[in-house]
């Protein structure tokens, strides 16, 4: 067996330390080589993309960014490491690890455990993101765009509106756009807290709503479009949604 | 001394659907048909024959009256006690003059005045008994409480520093043997007895031996400062109101943040009150509202057992800060709740 590259991301160093420990124990059974550390979430982020590691052991409970959102977000890479989750105790998390078949380990770690996971790891391929969305459950606080050896986050509260465009969605900030590879119904079902359907083909973040405006094309019957914070942009509200943005307005006051 | 408030439990009708409420209903009025029919009878016999023609009258009111109780249970429990009270005994008289004066075609008026008094009299005697005997329970329903309350540890804590304790024992064994001491000091104080005053030093070594736990863990991400001077350690305050918040502030203001976070632990004397304020970076508005709001529940009723009105908690966000801060009575004779 090669030596399997390992990636330790957990905020409190004593668990990485014993995590290296362990690996050094069981080196015999499987031999290891730590090739990278994150001390939280977006550290993950930044790293482990750059780092070819195979197995990213993963704690659950971490500042910046916990857990199952950094593996979401790492299920873009094209050569992504397996995932092996850690956590003291998350409930929660366990359950949704089991039904969603995602390996995980119990802190404190034993070494048996860990070689058996390692193992299986070794063998199987990165989890794939709609299995880590379903484990998840909750709605990610950044959106990702995956470049070869690198992942960009955009802060979900930045995002001013969402719009499908052919095979990608575009994703606007007050600053530039991104383009992303997220089906938009997909989209509008995780953020519908914050965002709201104006068009077959647009999200806009309720936030972001500071008025609509008539237009009258010569040639058409005149319709609304929103005008939004931050952007000069005007987006068209369709026929079929604008009684419900209406009433959403209205309620706000 | 009123250290123990029952009033959340004892201020509530019986439910009227509960069998052994009805039960006792069933027994508490029969029994007082026999009575009556001893009393009245010349002889044993007598009494006997008077009980079962008194029966055939009692028995369907009895059954109409727990049967109309039954119906309403819930609306009546949804009113005041005083009003709930006044309504049974209002219904049960009034469904006993009903029923009498069906039964003689309203023919005495006198008979149905006395059917209602004496029903509305059973009413009254039964709630009364009904109150005493949820007041009876309530001391050990309190006690649960308290013990409940003492014993919540977050999991995520202990295993936690299991792991760190194993992280250390090979390299810094000494410094392992420590925290395991640590450890065992703050679990024994989770299950010690909750009833009894503890002594401010004590509850403050031991907010330093969760520090040291927690310090291990964090590392440089952590860093308390103690301002311990003026804290007058002969206090006597309730078990481990401090240490969840020490808790919460390490959990809510510390361990969410990738930069080291600041704690404020002070305790001071001020006259005849003792000030504590436990301060902590404000990471999370809405996250710190909802975890936090249980533990400082449970801490505002574990001051309000031992302290009744005279200890208040008052916690504000404010300036990126999250402070909590108690204000009790500086006490130094040892009181327990039982007082």
């Amino acid at each position: 067996m090669s030596v399997l590259r390992i990636f330790i991301a957990d905020d409190e160093a004593p668990a990485r330390a014993r995590l290296k420990e362990l690996l050094q124990d069981i080196a015999g059974e499987v031999p290891s080589e730590v090739v990278g550390e994150a001390r939280h979430g977006l550290e993950a982020i930044e790293l482990v993309p750059g780092s070819a590691a195979q197995v990213l052991l993963l704690d659950i409970e971490m500042p910046g960014m916990r857990g199952l959102e950094v593996a979401r977000h790492l299920a873009g890479l094209e050569s992504g490491p397996a995932v092996v989750f850690v956590t003291a105790h998350d409930r929660h998390a366990v359950e949704a690890f089991e039904l969603n078949a995602l390996d995980y380990l119990l802190k404190p770690v034993r070494a048996q455990r860990l070689a058996a996971a390692l193992k299986k790891a070794a063998a199987a391929r990165p989890p794939d993101g709609e299995q880590l969305a379903r484990a998840h459950g909750d709605a990610r606080e950044y959106l990702s765009v995956t470049e070869r050896h690198r992942i960009v986050l955009v802060p979900v509260r930045d995002i001013i509106f969402l719009r499908a465009e052919q095979k990608y969605v575009t994703l606007r900030t007050k600053l530039r756009s991104h383009l992303i590879e997220e089906p938009l119904i997909a989209l509008e079902r995780e953020f519908e807290k914050r965002f709201v359907r104006i068009h077959r083909n647009c999200l806009i973040a309720r936030e972001a709503i500071r008025g609509f405006e008539r237009a009258a094309p010569s040639n058409d019957e005149p319709h609304w479009m929103v005008v939004l914070d931050g952007i000069e942009e005007r987006l068209p509200v369709s026929r079929r949604q604008w009684p419900m943005l209406r009433e959403l307005v209205q309620d706000r006051g | 001394m009123p250290s123990i408030r029952q009033n959340t439990f004892s201020d509530l009708l019986p439910d009227f659907r509960n069998l052994g409420v009805i039960a006792r209903i069933l027994v508490a009025v029969n029994a007082t048909a026999l009575a009556a029919a001893v009393y009245a009878a010349p002889s044993m016999r007598g009494a006997v024959e008077r009980f079962i023609e008194n029966a055939a009258f009692l028995e369907p009111l009895l059954f109409i009256e727990i049967a109309a109780l039954f119906a309403l249970s819930r609306q009546l429990g949804r009113l005041s006690h005083p009003l709930g009270c006044t309504l049974v005994v209002a219904l049960a008289a009034a469904l006993a003059a009903i029923y009498q004066g069906a039964l003689s075609n309203l023919q005495s008026p006198a008979a149905m005045a006395r059917s209602a008094l004496f029903a509305a009299l059973l009413a009254g005697v039964l709630l009364g008994y009904f109150q005493l005997h949820v007041k009876a329970f309530s001391p050990a329903l309190a006690e649960a409480r308290l013990q409940a309350l003492q014993s919540r540890i977050r999991p995520h804590f202990l295993f936690n520093s299991l792991n760190a304790v194993l992280a250390l024992i090979r390299r810094d064994p000494k410094r392992a043997e420590r925290t395991l001491e640590d450890l065992a000091d703050l679990f024994r104080s989770l299950v010690s007895d909750a009833r009894h005053f503890v002594r401010l030093s004590d509850e403050i070594a031991l907010l330093e031996r969760y520090a040291a736990i927690e310090q291990l863990r964090l590392g440089e991400r952590l860093r308390i400062t103690w301002e311990l001077d003026a804290a007058p350690s002969d206090a006597l305050l309730p078990p481990l109101v401090l240490q969840p918040l020490l808790e919460n502030a390490v959990y809510h203001g510390v361990e969410p943040a990738t930069e080291p976070g600041d704690v404020l632990v002070r305790i001071e004397r001020r006259g005849d009150r003792v000030l504590a304020r436990i301060e902590n970076a404000l990471i999370d508005a809405e996250a710190e509202r909802a975890g936090n709001r249980m533990a400082l529940d449970n801490i505002r009723e574990r001051l309000a057992l031992f302290f009744d009105a005279e200890a208040r908690m008052d916690t504000r966000a404010e300036g990126g800060r999250y402070r909590v801060e108690i204000d009790m009575p500086y006490l130094t004779r040892a009181r327990t709740a039982e007082g």
